[in-house]
């Protein structure tokens, strides 16, 4: 064990005696602490960033914002700012060629539901229904300012919890109850497991606690953006901050109706993203800005825009709850999550599965249920950020743990090791654990720390004792069929080799489905009811066929077209 | 006015790759005639040293010094496909794929090798500084450069290779969630320390104490930037930072570095790290991703540890000082547990 001593006190080691017999090879480069290829560009300012390529006559891009939570939009007036100076042109919702999009339409989950620019609704404080293309960025904020837009506000609702109320105000039209439809069948994602209402009976103690992951902003130094221009033969660049170059590109390609192989996407050095750099809202703005314009636009937000219209870390609620032995081994846990997802989509349906996949965490148990939401509010839309659909849940979870600790009156890094899975053992999503090494972390920590661990705790190990009784599936499983939604179109996540549909044309939209029953009440089939508003009418016949890329999951051969 | 200590733990696995898996990722590598290599890509280096790790790893493979490897990223026009720098997924993804690529392009170096040595390629062996020679026999060799020469100007061959990973999109079952949701998770735990006032009710982490296991440790400086950065944005979520103060009311949200607070150099605690390395089946040589999860066991540890200073449970982030000094009154003032 070599240790390092760095500034400010801190250290670093390496505890090589850990799973040393796992690597046995000699390797020339790799373990090396080779300095980074693009450091000293990076350390002298001379690493070009998207915003570093100038070009002559750049205009620039600037957006007129929703300030209501929720409005209908009656009159977007553009006469005064077009008359400013500077201003080349003013694009409006209808000068987007496919103005309805929704992130993961590219991995065939979920509905096109944020259009680029809104015409007729807006939807969160923020939103852009209009955009200004002018000489310089301070004639384009003038004629932002010179915008006239006639709004008459709308119900809105903030709270997740508000949020699923009945009657609370509904954000978007396709899910009506302001919740996610997964699979076309559940308005939420379970994970069932076991019994955990029967587990709770024979636990000596229930432990139960409610938190709260706060939204946060990614923060990244350079704020999003791109620049783009025309290049050669019908061609465009476009200059970018993108963490997803081809989920970019290939978004771009579909909301302008453009093949991909039009778009010339450059970037890869890129300040900062932590997620916030996948939303892919200004590649296609610039890119059309150009279109319109012919002339090279930028489209980048200032830091403002950064932190209030940009997607954040959306907010988490969490219930949990835990049946727990005397001797700390916990034999039920029980989650109830809500996403909030503000006003769109984006990825917080992705967010809730992986989440749902990670429950209970890093433990062995038993006996897990999982009703996990993802929810609509007129809040900005959440997107992705660093340990996406995790971080809110292992707060709860390690939060939760300790008061299960104190519970029963054990030690809290001792309950971890308790409970701590192996290679081997059963996890709730069904699948074998492997490559485990939560223990060996446990008792590093301990033994830095100075907290003394029972022997048999002490000696434990990720590569031992696992599997066996631990390896096996619950004898029962109870389910149910509650939260069930109605009028969806059948899909997951994606599906293979399932029948065609399109979310893009010809698929129907869904129906309205009545209300979710309450939790508890058994499973349903409800017709709907006559009092429920009529479903709202199909896709105009004249939807035009879809162009530009093929989303990634045709290239990747799972759905034949 | 009392300043409190506590301590606080927490532990937790990551999820490395995208949920479900249905992300690939490619890479293309080839040489010039002098035996340099280009490796071309679509991933995007935010600062975590995607170039590198890469870098590192097609020279590895390879067999060639690393000064002999460039990466060029990204340009939709010359690097292939690749889902993007999300989801923990750079290293573990593009790192699979610059190895399948290194590897055809090895093969056909060492095939040029074996004619001009006129031997058979499975004898020969890479030294790792620029040599190809016969295994067993180091005076019977010839430069990567002169092997990449022989390949392009007398025998007709490219020296490039092309790669591919990808774990197959798996489903998820509506009624159980059943799934395969990653084929490898890292690991952590932590425990940090905390002073609490219980008269301003500030709450400052004075250490923290890590283990992270990550994999195989591919450049051990690149991921002890991604665990310090990291576990100072954790210690920041705990008790900074927040767009809606006010959640689930929008005012008083932060417009810019000055309203939107985040500790500063002197508000970091010293972080003492220890890194284990069980390498992952899948991984590139054992390599995981350490980028997302290291933040995450800070937020929870700091709850843990005010409650251990003061008695005070903050289930709500971000620690404030109003939370703790509510909490404070509600308990009749500070009630320190030490239990750690």
């Amino acid at each position: 064990m070599t240790e390092t001593p760095m500034i400010g006190g801190n250290m670093i080691d390496f505890r090589k005696e850990f799973f040393a017999d796992e690597r046995p090879e000699k390797l020339n480069e790799i373990g090396k602490p080779t300095r980074r290829q693009d450091i000293t560009g990076h350390v002298t300012g001379r690493s070009p960033f998207y915003d570093d390529h100038l070009f002559e006559g750049l205009l620039h891009m600037r957006c007129v914002r929703s300030p209501h939570h929720a409005a209908r939009i009656r009159r977007i007036d553009t006469s005064a700012a077009e008359r400013m100076p500077g201003v080349q042109r003013i694009v409006l919702g209808r000068d987007v060629p496919r103005n309805l999009n929704t992130l993961l339409s590219l991995l065939d989950f979920g509905i096109d539901d944020e259009p680029i620019l809104s015409t007729d609704r807006v939807r969160y404080k923020g939103e852009p229904v209009a955009a200004v293309i002018a000489a310089t960025d301070a004639q384009a904020r003038d004629a932002v300012a010179a915008i006239r837009v006639e709004w008459e506000p709308l119900p809105h609702v903030l709270d997740v919890e508000a949020a699923i109320k009945p009657g609370a105000p509904a954000v978007l039209d396709i899910y009506p109850n302001n919740k996610f439809a997964y699979h076309g069948k559940y308005d939420h994602q379970k994970l069932r497991y076991g019994d955990v209402e029967t587990a709770f009976r024979q636990a000596d103690h229930v432990v139960e606690g409610r938190y709260q992951m706060s939204p946060i902003e990614q923060a990244p130094v350079e704020t999003c953006g791109a620049i783009a221009a025309p290049e050669q033969n019908g061609r465009w660049v476009c200059y970018t901050s993108t963490q997803a170059l081809f989920f970019s590109l290939g978004t771009a390609a579909k909301v302008l109706e453009m093949p991909s192989s039009r778009l010339h996407f450059i970037g890869g050095t890129v300040g900062g993203g932590f997620g916030g750099k996948v939303d892919s809202i200004h590649e296609p703005m610039a890119i059309l800005g150009a279109m319109l314009t012919g002339r090279p636009v930028k489209f980048m937000w200032d830091r403002e825009e950064e932190m209030q219209v940009g997607a954040p870390r959306g907010a988490e609620l969490w219930i949990v709850k835990d049946g727990v032995m005397r001797d700390g081994r916990i034999i039920a846990r029980q989650f109830t999550g809500y996403f909030d997802s503000g006003a769109y989509t984006r990825l917080s349906s992705y967010a809730v599965i992986k989440c749902v996949g990670h429950l209970p965490g890093p433990y062995t148990i038993p006996n897990v249920h999982a009703n996990v939401y993802c929810v609509f509010t007129n809040r900005t839309p959440a997107t992705a950020m660093r340990g996406f659909g995790i971080t809110g849940v292992d707060f709860a979870i390690e939060a939760h743990m300790d008061k299960v600790a104190e519970a029963v009156g054990m030690n809290p890094i001792e309950l971890r090791l308790l409970n701590a899975y192996r290679d081997g053992d059963m996890k709730a999503h069904r699948r074998i654990a492997k490559n485990c090494a939560l223990i060996e972390c446990c008792q590093v920590v301990a033994e830095k720390a100075g907290v003394k661990l029972a022997p048999h705790l002490a000696a434990l190990a990720s590569t031992r004792d696992g599997g066996g009784d631990r390896a096996r599936l619950p004898a029962h499983t109870v389910t149910d069929e509650n939260g069930r939604v109605q009028g969806y179109q059948p899909w997951s996540y994606a599906r293979k080799n399932a029948p065609a549909r399109d979310p893009f044309v010809g698929a129907p939209p869904p129906v309205q489905p009545p209300r979710a029953p309450a939790a508890g009440t058994p499973a349903v089939n409800a017709p709907p009811r006559a009092d429920q508003p009529p479903p709202p009418p199909p896709p105009s016949p004249a939807s035009p066929p879809r162009q530009g890329a093929l989303r990634f999951s045709s290239l990747s051969g799972f759905r034949r077209r | 006015m009392t300043v409190h200590r506590g301590r606080g733990f927490a532990c937790i696995n990551y999820p490395i790759g995208m949920n479900l898996g249905g992300d690939p990722s490619q890479a293309l590598v080839h040489s010039n005639p002098d035996g340099k290599f280009t490796v071309a890509l679509s991933a995007i280096d935010l600062g975590q040293g995607m170039k590198s790790v890469t870098r590192q790893i097609a020279a590895e493979t390879l067999g060639v010094p690393i000064e002999d490897v460039y990466v060029d990223t990204a340009d939709s026009d010359t690097g292939p496909h690749d889902m993007g720098s999300f989801a923990s997924r750079g290293t573990h993804r593009m790192g699979n794929a610059v190895i399948m690529a290194a590897q055809e392009a090895r093969a056909v170096m060492l095939e040029a090798a074996a004619e001009e040595l006129e031997v058979d390629a499975a004898d020969l062996m890479t030294d790792g500084r620029g040599n190809i020679h016969v295994k067993g026999a180091p005076s019977r060799s010839i430069t990567t450069m002169a092997a990449a020469q022989a390949a392009q100007f007398r025998q007709g061959r490219t020296i490039a290779g092309r790669g591919i990973f990808l774990v197959p999109l798996s489903e998820v079952d509506p009624e159980t969630g059943e799934m395969t949701p990653v084929t490898t998770f890292a690991h952590a735990a932590m425990l940090v320390s905390v002073e609490v006032d219980d008269e301003t009710g500030e709450v400052t982490v004075t250490d923290m104490q890590s283990a992270y296991e990550v994999g195989r440790a591919l450049n051990p400086r690149l991921v002890e930037q991604q665990l310090r950065g990291g576990a100072w944005m954790g210690m920041s979520h705990a008790a900074w930072e927040t767009t809606e103060p006010h959640y689930p009311s929008r005012d008083h949200g932060p417009v810019d570095f000055g309203t939107y607070l985040m500790p500063g150099p002197g508000d970091l605690a010293p972080h003492h790290i220890s890194i284990l390395e069980r390498p992952a089946a899948d991984g590139p040589f054992g390599g995981k991703g350490p980028g997302e999860m290291c933040a995450n066991p800070v937020l929870p540890a700091v709850v843990n540890a005010v409650y251990d200073a003061v008695g005070v449970r903050i289930d709500s982030l971000p620690v404030t000082p109003e939370k703790v000094l509510r909490g404070l009154q509600a308990n009749g003032g500070a009630r320190p547990r030490h239990r750690l």
